[in-house]
């Protein structure tokens, strides 16, 4: 492909004040891995999403100062829970007893039930709760990303591309909400999922690719976030086995996770998919995720969901055995289909991409040409010069390429136009 | 349990004139299905009726009370209801099946508990 392999953010700074060394980095690791979990156990417990995170935040400065230096504990979600928990009872009493509600306060506090069914329950509540249609899109992904993916507010405006300010206020506004207007904490019941799923499925790739398009692989943050998108997926698909889009969504994030380690070279910058060494892609995520496709496309036989067709591309792609004999008219085909049901500027640029593979860069550039609204995206200028590279008009690539350069990209990305710009 | 108000805001419509019975039996049905969470409402008279008050020059300052309704818009307010839901859910759900919610929009908010 000659577009960015997934949407492209820059990536937030890693944690500046936690401790370093291979300990600190493991503990640090598990931390992030737990961090939602003992979160979303909070809010049920607790009912407050801002005294949940306070006391989530506090365990999880505990555990970075002390996991380093005495190791990893047995049960570290235990472990946090207990010492969220006890944050959590000690802000409640405080709060109590200033009201004279003491004893009413502390009835809250049950010991929550560890088991994985339990948990998997409040981390799904989490996600029902964070995409509510009752708070904007914009809003469902901010609040998904700071509490699903532990994001800090400045990483979530980084991310979204919104001053920290504003971000800031969104955020405590949404919260509000939750509380004030009564937004349930809670798996809405069998009859609503399909209604409420496309808001989720959006938000869940999202927290994917923010950790997918990262593709230094050296920032836990990131790959973590990642993680936490594939194991959301999972999740969906767990709660609801003959939603398509659960299963279409799992496929992609599977797909395209199967490429994670060959995505990048041993210089950390990003390789296209012609470059990469396919014998690195992880063939169990693949069958899988095919897998998962034919399961999906069976239950869509006439209206076709955009993430199974999504992963249909995807899958025409991991299973070709080289770039060259990758099936273009599929890939084609596919586009075509996603564009009777998500019709996108970038849909549209992918699939002229895909047209210059199979009938030559000419054709491609035509397609390209005719795509209005991606001035902003640096890959339609990116794009475009490969093609007009490839056609031999080495002055109108470089201008292409500096336009690409202008816009907003990761440093690896930034790297690899220059590259190209120099050949031109 | 959080009370809410759900205001409904349709075309200004007069519920006293003969013309709007069929809606009003389609409220009064609403009314006796929604019984359980209703705690209170009303149908409102026209935004022609409706006198908008302010007092210039802080409090005690002078009265200035003007013809017509705070925000002139296509779709007035023409009524409320105060509903007492388990949370936002029960109130969408409830809320869902006014006629308004059809014929127009429903804003519902918490109400703070005085």
């Amino acid at each position: 492909m000659l577009t960015g392999d997934a949407a492209s953010q820059q990536g937030p700074a890693a944690d500046a004040a936690r401790p370093h060394g291979p300990a600190a980095d493991a503990a640090a690791q598990v931390i992030r891995a737990e961090r939602s979990r003992i979160l979303a156990t909070l809010i049920r417990v607790t009912g407050n999403v801002d005294l949940a995170e306070d006391a989530t935040q506090d365990a999880v400065v505990r555990a970075l100062q002390t996991w380093p230096r005495d190791g990893i504990p047995d049960n570290p979600r235990g472990w946090l829970l207990v010492v969220a928990q006890r944050r959590a009872v000690d802000v409640i009493r405080r709060e109590a007893r200033r009201a004279g509600k003491e004893a009413e306060a502390l009835a809250l506090l049950d010991p929550a039930p560890d088991s994985p069914e339990a948990v998997r329950d409040d981390l799904l509540r989490l996600v029902f709760t964070c995409c509510h249609p009752a708070l904007s899109l914009d809003t469902q992904v901010a609040l998904a990303l700071r509490t699903l993916g532990g994001l800090a507010t400045a990483e979530v405006a980084r991310a979204l591309v919104v001053p920290e300010a504003t971000m800031t206020k969104r955020l405590t506004r949404a919260k509000l909400k939750i509380k004030r207007a009564g937004i349930p904490y809670r798996i809405p019941p069998a009859e609503e999922l399909p209604g409420r799923l496309a808001g989720v499925a959006a938000t869940v790739y999202l927290i994917f690719n923010e950790g997918y398009a990262a593709g230094t692989g050296d920032d836990l943050i990131r790959v973590g976030l990642a993680d936490e998108g594939l194991r959301l997926a999972r999740l969906l698909v767990d709660l609801m086995p003959d939603e398509p889009t659960a299963l279409g969504l799992l496929a992609l994030v599977l797909l395209q996770d199967s490429r994670r380690l060959a995505r990048v070279d041993d210089d950390g910058r990003p390789l296209l998919l012609a470059e990469q060494d396919r014998l690195l892609w992880d063939r169990a995520a693949i069958t899988s995720g095919v897998a998962l496709v034919g399961q999906a496309l069976s239950r869509t036989p006439d209206n076709p969901d955009r993430y199974v067709v999504q992963a249909a591309i995807a899958a025409c792609h991991a299973l070709a055995p080289s770039y060259d004999r990758t099936p273009w008219d599929a890939v084609i085909s596919w586009y075509d289909v996603l564009l009777t049901v998500h019709d996108t500027p970038v849909v549209r640029l992918n699939r002229a991409a895909a047209v210059a593979e199979r009938d030559g860069p000419a054709a491609g550039l035509a397609l390209v040409g005719a795509i209005g609204g991606l001035a902003g995206y640096p890959w339609f200028h990116a794009t475009r010069g490969e093609l007009l590279y490839r056609l031999g008009r080495a002055d109108e690539a470089a201008t292409a390429y500096r336009a690409a350069l202008a816009l907003d990209l990761n440093g690896p990305q930034a790297a690899r136009l220059r590259d190209r710009l120099a050949d031109c | 349990m959080p009370t809410y108000i759900a205001l409904t805001y349709t075309a200004d419509v007069d519920w006293s004139s003969p013309e709007q019975a069929d809606e009003m039996a389609e409220y009064r049905e609403f009314g006796a299905a929604a019984r359980a969470v209703i705690r209170g409402g009303s149908a409102l008279y026209p935004t022609a009726t409706a006198t908008t008050v302010r007092v210039s020059g802080g409090k005690g300052g002078d009265v200035l009370a003007t013809d017509g309704p705070y925000a002139e818009t296509k779709e007035a307010l023409t009524g409320f209801y105060l509903l007492e839901c388990a949370d936002l859910d029960e109130a969408v759900a409830t809320v869902a099946k006014m006629p308004a919610a059809w014929n127009g929009a429903v804003e519902v908010r918490p109400v703070i508990p005085l």
